[in-house]
């Protein structure tokens, strides 16, 4: 007879649950962590391996631009030359403001405003869109160009860019070719770059609606706060894409 | 014993029944299987996932032997034979290796060890479940619509280049795949650090948890640096320009660094969390705590940094320099320092206990004698001279199969009948289990031995066709593979079985001492009823047999 009671054990476990109802305070407190400051801990620690795990992705892509800069230094300081400095510092201060937005908009949820929040997290929105919208400009000039490598890609504007009305140094046919690889590695990187953009904006468009609806007003601030660390590191990643691909070995003097 | 340090659940000790209320049949139906967030159940839909991907894995590996059987192409063409191996390779590793042991034992085994309710994320684990099949999916369907046969390595300019074959379709799937194994050992990570009950401090956790621990250190890094070089062959093979092929300026051989740079720590991934299990069954079985805790436990986490150091190691004869090759010759046989630790560690642990040759045990016993002769070996393989000789033979197929199949598979299997009783509230068949044990010992050493031989004598591998006087140690070599493949279907018959006809379990059917064992076995949805204040090290038998005293006068 005891061992009956032993395996079902009804008693000890409805006390059990009636006593872990008693700290559940939130609601978005989920039930397998002890604390709601547990859960806020895992969820900013899990972020921030995430993180780490997105600088191991890109830093692929980072070894091979450095690798191949030096081996094809000529090729990629006349390619970088074809990119826009002026698109690509405007892009640069557009997404450190939207990069802005996100750090008052966490601050406005620690302090629980809902409507500063909701306003921040648009003017995130807004400049982060802002930014797409320069590179897709950005994107359709390297077509016209024929800068996009394959098929329609065109070598001879780099052997003889005088025919072209280039101010560039004219390079060996081997090492013209060798200005694909450039414009191969900027696609894939801003393109990589871009395309967390465009992840990160359809966050913002859930968030928002959340917040919207008062979620986040009332000290459960984890999800934006991790967002905003998500949205931080794609600023980064561009901070550094930008000096890599537009500015460094721009016009040594030839 | 006063009550602050009794771990308040259920009592240990023998029911007749299974308990009425449990993960399993909590809830029912389907899609509550579908949509789950428990860790355990999870668990087993992996565990139903890989053991199917396994069998398919396996069939190749069969159509590979049974070709190899005559020195003539008697069965297939050799394009046919270079998809047949290449599939063995690809769903093997993505689809059973990388994610054994941690996808199933480690999802189901490590909250519950720590003492927590869940993972950290339940949610991202189901989704990680979910990408392990779409990524399978994929693999699969690269496999219907005409194979690939690029090896598993999907070497450039091979891959992006030469063969008209699914290379991005199956690309696509181990990239699914490789974010959902990060996405487990992201969990992984995140629960021991932060989820851990009070009084589990890192020096109480068992070393199961070390290890995967370690494991998941090594899924976080290196995945993401696969998954961008396999976007990269995707891309490159799309556009049809790029960074790996020489013809435009691309380089291969950055190809292999990056992929090397994943690739050879994921030899670790699969290793490491076998490497827990044996510690567990070890010391279970020889009722001692594990000789040398601290340093078995550093030596995962060494073993995982060493890994990030050696890839170099898999391109001696690929146009590195003299002088990298020898750095990484040097620091290859470096790792098998932090692997001696353990081996010399189980081995003490045995000594003067009192051991006991349960069907777990023998499998870790055959775990110890496989993974040793695997890992000698590849001291020989890290030797810049005889790596040269030896690279591309059968002596390295028989080299990484002794370790990843002698020392993976076994381990596997030794945890998968080992928690068993506490995943199903069943044991399975004792005689049965222990003959599948033996048979898959003796068909495995039948299998590999002679590639060993034939891989000294020169003969190269992905060929299939040979001179013939390699067939008396190929036909060797087929035999051991259909003795094995006996010893593989025997425990998915018998353990099918067992989970109608098993018997009753109990709570602690090994009288282990580690916190899974001392709730219900199969355990409650939420694990423990109240958090456990551990109050112990790991695999004090002291202490449990002093806990069994108590229960015995208060329940008795």
């Amino acid at each position: 007879m005891d061992n009956a009671i032993v395996a079902t054990h009804p008693h000890t476990h409805e006390t059990a649950v009636a006593a872990e109802h008693e700290h559940v305070v939130l609601p978005q407190h989920r039930h397998h962590f002890e604390t709601k400051e547990q859960q806020r801990e895992a969820a900013t620690f899990g972020m921030w391996l995430f993180l780490l795990t997105e600088i191991m992705f890109f830093g692929g892509l980072f070894f091979a631009y450095l690798l191949y800069r030096n081996w094809y230094h000529d090729a990629f300081v006349v390619s970088s030359n074809q990119l826009s400095i002026p698109l690509g510092a405007a892009n640069t201060a557009i997404l450190i403001t939207s990069g802005f937005f996100m750090a008052l908009g966490v601050w406005a949820a620690e302090v629980q405003k809902k409507g500063l929040l909701v306003l921040f997290l648009v003017l995130t929105t807004f400049f982060g869109v802002a930014f797409l919208g320069i590179k897709a400009v950005e994107y359709h000039e390297k077509w016209e160009k024929h800068h996009i490598p394959g098929a329609h890609f065109d070598v001879s504007q780099f052997i003889n860019p005088q025919a072209y009305g280039l101010k560039e140094k004219p390079l060996a046919p081997d090492m013209a070719q060798k200005t694909q690889v450039f414009f191969f590695l900027y696609f894939a990187m801003t393109g990589m770059h871009a395309f967390h953009m465009i992840l990160g904006i359809g966050l913002l468009f859930w968030l928002t609606w959340r917040a919207n609806r008062g979620e986040f007003s009332s000290g459960y601030v984890a999800p934006i706060e991790n967002f905003g660390l998500y949205w931080h590191f794609v600023d980064i990643v561009w901070l550094f894409l930008f000096p890599l691909l537009y500015l460094i070995n721009r016009h040594p003097g030839y | 014993m006063s009550a602050t340090h009794t771990i308040v659940n259920l009592p240990d000790q023998r029911t007749a029944t299974i308990p009425k209320r449990n993960y399993l049949n909590n809830e029912d139906g389907l899609l509550s299987w579908l949509f789950t967030g428990d860790h355990k159940r999870i668990a087993i839909l992996y565990l139903i996932s890989i053991t199917f991907f396994f069998f398919i894995g396996g069939a190749f590996a069969g159509l590979i032997r049974l070709e190899l059987l005559t020195p003539q192409p008697d069965l297939v063409a050799s394009d046919t034979y270079n998809k047949f191996f290449s599939m063995h390779g690809i769903v093997m590793i993505f689809l059973f290796l990388v994610p054994s042991v941690p996808a199933t034992l480690g999802n189901f085994l490590i909250p519950i060890m720590v003492g927590a309710k869940d993972l950290a994320f339940p949610k991202v684990n189901l989704l990680s479940w979910y990408l392990y099949w779409i990524g399978g999916l994929f693999t699969m369907a690269a496999l219907v619509l005409g194979g690939v046969d690029t090896g598993w390595t999907f070497t450039t300019p091979l891959s992006t280049h030469y063969l008209n074959t699914h290379v991005v379709t199956a690309a696509t799937g181990v990239f699914i795949i490789g974010f959902s194994s990060i996405f487990t050992g992201l969990n992984f990570i995140v629960t021991i650090h932060r989820m851990r009950a009070p009084g589990m401090t890192w020096f109480r956790m068992p070393l199961f948890c070390w290890s995967n621990y370690a494991a998941s250190i090594l899924m976080v890094l290196g995945t993401p640096v696969l998954a961008i070089t396999l976007v990269l062959v995707a891309l490159e093979r799309l556009v049809g320009i790029g960074v790996f092929d020489p013809t435009k300026g691309g380089d291969p051989l950055l190809f292999q660094h990056l992929f090397w740079f994943y690739s050879h720590p994921a030899v670790y991934i699969m290793i490491l969390p076998g490497m827990g299990v044996i510690s567990e069954v070890i010391s279970t079985f020889s009722r001692k705590r594990v000789f040398g805790y601290t340093a078995v436990a550093f030596s995962s986490v060494a073993i995982a940094l060493f890994g990030f150091f050696v890839w170099a190691h898999h391109m001696f004869i690929m146009g590195v320099s003299n002088y990298s090759a020898l750095v990484f010759s040097l620091l290859t046989m470096l790792v098998a320092v932090p692997s001696a630790i353990k081996i010399f560690n189980w081995a003490f642990t045995l000594q003067k206990g009192s051991i006991t040759f349960e069907t777990p045990m023998l499998y870790a016993f055959g775990f110890l004698g496989l993974f040793t002769i695997g890992g000698m070996t590849g001291v020989f393989l890290g030797a810049l001279g005889m790596d040269i000789h030896l690279t591309e033979t059968y002596f390295i197929v028989a080299h990484f199969h002794f370790v990843m199949v002698g020392g993976m598979l076994m381990a596997f299997l030794a945890g998968i009948h080992f928690w068993w009783p506490k995943m199903t509230g069943r044991m399975y068949p004792e005689s049965l289990s222990k003959l599948a044990a033996v048979t898959t010992f003796i068909g495995f050493n039948l299998t590999f031995l002679p590639q060993f031989i034939l891989g000294y004598l020169g003969m190269p591998r992905r060929y299939h066709a040979y001179p013939p006087e390699f067939q008396v140690l190929n036909v060797l070599s087929t035999a051991g593979a259909t003795v094995l493949g006996v010893g593989y279907m025997l425990p998915l018959l018998y353990l099918g079985w067992s989970l109608k006809y098993g018997a009753i379990a109990g709570n602690n059917p090994w009288q282990a001492t580690g916190l899974e064992w001392q709730i219900q076995s199969p355990p409650l949805t939420e694990n423990f009823i109240e958090t456990p204040v551990v109050d112990h090290e790991a695999y004090d038998y002291e202490w449990l047999a002093h806990k069994t005293a108590q229960e015995v006068t208060t329940v008795g």
